[in-house]
C-alpha cells in the first residue's frame, strides 16, 4: 500500500469524448512527476480525474491508501490535493488577497499562510487589494499558485504552468518551484516545454490519445525515445 | 466497401402520415356527425394544440422562452372585436387581419424584449402582456375592465347556429393542423437546420454563418401573428372578450407550457401528446378545481426533473419512434 | 406642493419594490437563476406571517422573528431539494420548474386560505405620520423605506466583506474552481436562496401591512421586482433601490393622472429605460 498517489487503469470522459483509456501511474510523497503529451492527449482530464472535477467511469484513484475515485473537488482538497488550473482561472470579483484567503478556507494546517506567500512572491503583498484579474499574466500565475498552496496540500497539480507567460517570468516561477516542492510535497507538472518539465521532475509520464506511451525516470530514457513517445511514433 | 442508404421516412412515419390525413378528413366532416359539445371540445383541443406547437417552436427550437404569449392571444381577440364592431368587417375576415396587425405590433415589441437575455426575456414578455392587458382595460369603447360581448347583429353574420359552430370548428381545425404542418415543413427546410443548429449551439451556428438574431426575430413575429389568429378564433368561440380572460397568463401560457413540457419540448410530437394528456387530465380531474392545478404543476416539475425531454422524448429515445421525421437516418448494410 | 408629495410617496413605496427585488438580484448574481415563483414566495411569507400572528398574537413586525427563519429554512430546502437539480447550462429547466412552483404555490394558498383578501393589522403604525414643514410622511412608508435601505446595506456588506459573500462571489465567477476551494456549490446556492427568502419574508410582511393580499398577487410583485432590477442595472444592489424608487415615482405620477394608469405608468417607465439604456441606469462595470 502506497502512502502517495496511485492511479489504476482509469477511463474518463471529456463531455461525450472518451479522453482516457485506462491510464495508470504511481507517485511517491515528495516526488515531482512531469506529465507530457501533445494537445488533446488527455493531460488535463487526468489531472481533473485526480482532483475530483471529473469523475472516472472506470478504474481507481487511491490517495494515501484511501480510495478517492469519484469524490467531489470540495472533498479532495480537504484530503490535501490542490490544482493550479490551466489559464489560472482566478476569481475576477475577488481581490488578490481574497483569492488567497479563499484558497486557505478549508483550514488544513501546514507551513503555508498569507505571510509566507507574500515572502515568496513579494509583489502580491504590494497588490493585495487589487482585483486579481487586473494583474499581469505572471503575477496572476503567482496568485493561482499561492491560492493552491494556501490549502497546505500534500499534492499539487500544476496544469500548463507556463502557458502564455513571458520567458523571463517562466524562469522566475521555476526558480521558486524547489522552494515549494521542497516541503515534502508531491507535484504533477503539466507543461508544454518538455525539456523544462523533465529537468524539474523525478519521473515522467507521456500520454498519447489517452494512453500511456512511456513512463519512467527522465535519466533512464534518451531524448529520442521520449520524443518518439511524445509523438506516438 | 460499406454500403448504406439514407432515408427520412420510416414505416411508422408513413403509417402516421396516412392516419393523420384520414383523421383530418373524418374530423372535417364532424359537423355532420358529431354533437355540438363535441365540436366545442374538439375546437378547444385544436386551439391548445396550435398554441402549444407555436410555443414549442419558439422555446424548443430557438430558446426563446416566452411567458407572455397571452399578449397576442388577447390582442387577436381585441383586434377582431374592434374590426367587427367599429369597421363592420366580417368576423371571419377579421381573423387573418388580426394576425397581420399583431405581427406588425410584434416587430417593435420584439426589438424591446430582445434586449433582455435568457430568463429575463421571459419576464420581459410577461411585462409586455401586462401592458397590453392594462391598455385593453382602459378601452372604454370595448367595455373597459369588464369586457364586451359580440352584439347579436355581428353574431348573425356568422350564420345560423349550425353554420356558426361548424365554421368556427373548421377554422380551429385548420389552424391546429396548419400550425402543425407549418412547423413540420419549417423544420425540414434549410431554416429548420439553422434552427436546430441554434438550439444545439449558438457558437457553432454563428460560425456556420447563420444570422441568429435575424432568424429569431422573424420567428418571433411569425409566431405572434399566428398566435393572434388563434386568439381571434378564441374570441369568436367565446363571443366575448375581457382583459382578464383574453390576456390570462394561466389559460394561454401556463397550460400551454405544461402541455409542451409534459409532452416533450423540442419535438413536433411532444405538443400533440401533451395536449392529449392535458385534455384527459382535465376531463377526469377538473372537478377537483384547485387540486387539479396543483397536480398539473407538480407533474410538470416531476417531468422536467425526471424526463426533461417529456413523455414523447422519453419514448422516442427508448423505442426510436418518430412520427414526423425531420432528420435523416443512415442504414448500413454489411 | 402636491407634486412633491406624490414624488415623495412614490420614493417611499419604491423601498417596498426594492425589497421585492433585492432577493431576485442576489440569486441572479450568485447562480444566474431567475425564479418565476419569487412573487408567490413573497405572498407565501405574508400568509405565514398571518398564521404566526393568529397563533401568537404578536404584532406584525415582531412576527418577523419567526417568519424570517421559517422562510430562510424553506429556501434552503427548496434549493437543495429541487432547484439545484435544474442548474446547468440550459436555461429552460430552472425557468419551467420555478414556473410550475409558482402555479403550485398560488393554488396551494388558494386551497388553504381561499381567495378572500387578507390584511395584517399593524395598529397605530399604519396611521401615524411624521411632519416636515408642510410635508407629512406616513410612519409606515418611512419605516418601509428605511428597512429597504438597511437590508440593501446589509446585503452589500455581506456580499463584499464577509466569508459568505466571498463564497458567493467566487462560486458566481467560477463554480468549478470554487469547488476546489472546498466550496460545495449545492450548499453555497442553498445559502443564497435561504438569504433571498429571508429578505422575501421581510418584503412579504410589509406588503401585507400596507395593502390587501390574496393568493394571486405574486406574479405582479415578481414583475415589480424584476422591473426594479432591470432599471437599476443587473448586479447592482444600490441600483436596484434606485430602480424601485423610479418605479414607485412613475406609478405615483401615473395614478395622479388617472387611477387606472398607476401600474401602466410603471411598466411604461420600465420599457422606456429598456429602450434607452438596455443595461439599466447603473450597470456594473464587469457585467
Amino acid at each position: 500500500m502506497s502512502d502517495g498517489l496511485v492511479v489504476e487503469n482509469i477511463e474518463s470522459f471529456y463531455g461525450d469524448f472518451k479522453a482516457l483509456h485506462g491510464v495508470s501511474l504511481a507517485l511517491e510523497p515528495g516526488k515531482v512527476l512531469a506529465l507530457i503529451g501533445a494537445n488533446g492527449a488527455g493531460k488535463s482530464t487526468l489531472l481533473k480525474s485526480i482532483c475530483g472535477l471529473v469523475s472516472p467511469k472506470a478504474g481507481r484513484v487511491t490517495w494515501r491508501g484511501r480510495d478517492i475515485t469519484g469524490l467531489r473537488g470540495a472533498q479532495t482538497v480537504a484530503l490535501g490535493i490542490a490544482l493550479v488550473p490551466e489559464g489560472r482561472r482566478l476569481f475576477k470579483s475577488l481581490s488578490v488577497e481574497e483569492n488567497l484567503i479563499l484558497g486557505g478556507q478549508i483550514g488544513r494546517s501546514g507551513p503555508w499562510g498569507l505571510q509566507r506567500l507574500y515572502d515568496l512572491f513579494p509583489i502580491l503583498q504590494e497588490k493585495r487589494h487589487q482585483p486579481a484579474t487586473s494583474l499581469s499574466g505572471g503575477q496572476q500565475q503567482m496568485v493561482a499558485i499561492g491560492r493552491a498552496l494556501m490549502s497546505n496540500p500534500d499534492l499539487v497539480l500544476f496544469d500548463e504552468l507556463s502557458l502564455g507567460l513571458a520567458p523571463i517570468v517562466i524562469k522566475d516561477i521555476y526558480a521558486q518551484l524547489p522552494k515549494i516542492t521542497g516541503q515534502g510535497m508531491s507535484a504533477i507538472l503539466v507543461e508544454q516545454d518538455v525539456t523544462r518539465a523533465l529537468s524539474a521532475a523525478n519521473q515522467f509520464l507521456c500520454l498519447v490519445e489517452g494512453r500511456v506511451s512511456l513512463a519512467g525516470a527522465p535519466q533512464d530514457h534518451s531524448r529520442d525515445a521520449i520524443s518518439a513517445a511524445y509523438f506516438g511514433t | 466497401m460499406m454500403q448504406f442508404t439514407i432515408s427520412r421516412a420510416t414505416i411508422t412515419s408513413r403509417i402516421a402520415g396516412v392516419f393523420a390525413l384520414l383523421l383530418l378528413a373524418v374530423l372535417a366532416a364532424a359537423p355532420w356527425w358529431a354533437s355540438s359539445s363535441f365540436l366545442h371540445l374538439a375546437g378547444e383541443f385544436a386551439v391548445y394544440l396550435a398554441l402549444a406547437t407555436l410555443w414549442n417552436l419558439l422555446a424548443g427550437y430557438t430558446g426563446l422562452v416566452s411567458v407572455g404569449q397571452q399578449a397576442y392571444v388577447g390582442l387577436g381577440g381585441y383586434i377582431t372585436f374592434s374590426l367587427a364592431l367599429f369597421l363592420g368587417v366580417h368576423p371571419l375576415l377579421a381573423i387573418p387581419l388580426a394576425g397581420l396587425v399583431a405581427a406588425l405590433v410584434a416587430i417593435p415589441v420584439a426589438s424591446l424584449v430582445f434586449r433582455l437575455a435568457g430568463a429575463y426575456f421571459a419576464i420581459g414578455t410577461w411585462v409586455m402582456a401586462e401592458v397590453f392587458r392594462l391598455i385593453a382595460a382602459q378601452a372604454t369603447a370595448l367595455g373597459g375592465g369588464s369586457g364586451i360581448s359580440l352584439p347579436a347583429t355581428v353574431t348573425k353574420e356568422l350564420g345560423g347556429k349550425w353554420l356558426r359552430e361548424a365554421s368556427i370548428f373548421w377554422l380551429a381545425l385548420a389552424l391546429g393542423a396548419g400550425c402543425l404542418a407549418l412547423v413540420y415543413l419549417l423544420l425540414r427546410s434549410r431554416i429548420g437546420l439553422a434552427l436546430t443548429a441554434i438550439r444545439d449551439s449558438e457558437v457553432a451556428s454563428t460560425s456556420l454563418g447563420i444570422r441568429i438574431g435575424r432568424v429569431k426575430h422573424v420567428l418571433y413575429v411569425l409566431v405572434a401573428g399566428l398566435t393572434a389568429m388563434i386568439g381571434a378564433l378564441i374570441s369568436l368561440q367565446k363571443l366575448r372578450v375581457s382583459p382578464d380572460a383574453a390576456f390570462s397568463v394561466n389559460d394561454w401560457t401556463a397550460f400551454v407550457i405544461f402541455i409542451v413540457v409534459i409532452g416533450g419540448i423540442g419535438t413536433i410530437e411532444g405538443p400533440i401528446i401533451g395536449t392529449i394528456v392535458y385534455f384527459l387530465l382535465r376531463e377526469f380531474l377538473a372537478d377537483f378545481g384547485t387540486l387539479y392545478l396543483l397536480f398539473l404543476g407538480t407533474l410538470a416539475i416531476v417531468v422536467m426533473l425526471a424526463a426533461p425531454k417529456g413523455l414523447w422524448g422519453y419514448a422516442a429515445e427508448r423505442f426510436g419512434w418518430s412520427l414526423f421525421p425531420v432528420g435523416y437516418r443512415i442504414h448500413f448494410k454489411d | 406642493m402636491d407634486l412633491i408629495n406624490i414624488v415623495l410617496q412614490g420614493v417611499l413605496v419604491g423601498g417596498l419594490y426594492a425589497l421585492f427585488a433585492a432577493g431576485l438580484s442576489l440569486i441572479f448574481g450568485v447562480m444566474r437563476l431567475v425564479n418565476i415563483a419569487h412573487g408567490d414566495l413573497i405572498v407565501l411569507a405574508a400568509y405565514i406571517a398571518m398564521e404566526v400572528i393568529r397563533l401568537s398574537g404578536l404584532p406584525p413586525l415582531l412576527a418577523l422573528i419567526f417568519v424570517v427563519p421559517v422562510m430562510a429554512a424553506f429556501g434552503y430546502a427548496l434549493q437543495r431539494g429541487i432547484l439545484n437539480r435544474t442548474l446547468g447550462g440550459d436555461l429552460l429547466p430552472p425557468l419551467l420548474v420555478s414556473f410550475g412552483l409558482s402555479v403550485i404555490l398560488q393554488n396551494g394558498l388558494l386551497a388553504v386560505f381561499t381567495a378572500d383578501s387578507r390584511k395584517l393589522d399593524a395598529g397605530v403604525l399604519e396611521t401615524a405620520s411624521l411632519s416636515f414643514g408642510g410635508l407629512s410622511i406616513g410612519l409606515l412608508p418611512a419605516l418601509m423605506f428605511a428597512t429597504a435601505v438597511a437590508v440593501i446595506a446589509a446585503l452589500q456588506f455581506m456580499f463584499y466583506k464577509t466569508a459568505l459573500g466571498r463564497a458567493f462571489r467566487a462560486t458566481s465567477d467560477d463554480a468549478e474552481i470554487a469547488e476546489l476551494m472546498g466550496l460545495d456549490r449545492r450548499r453555497v446556492y442553498a445559502w443564497a436562496m435561504a438569504l433571498c427568502l429571508g429578505v422575501v419574508a421581510i418584503a412579504g410582511v410589509f406588503l401585507a401591512i400596507r395593502s390587501n393580499f390574496d393568493p394571486f398577487m405574486g406574479p405582479g410583485r415578481l414583475i415589480f421586482g424584476f422591473e426594479a432590477v432591470i432599471i437599476g442595472g443587473l448586479g447592482n444592489l444600490w441600483g436596484t433601490l434606485a430602480g424601485g424608487v423610479i418605479l414607485g415615482v412613475a406609478q405615483g405620477l401615473g395614478a395622479a393622472i388617472d387611477p387606472g394608469w398607476q401600474i401602466l405608468a410603471g411598466h411604461v417607465a420600465f420599457l422606456l429605460i429598456l429602450a434607452i439604456k438596455p443595461r439599466g441606469l447603473f450597470p456594473r462595470m464587469d457585467g
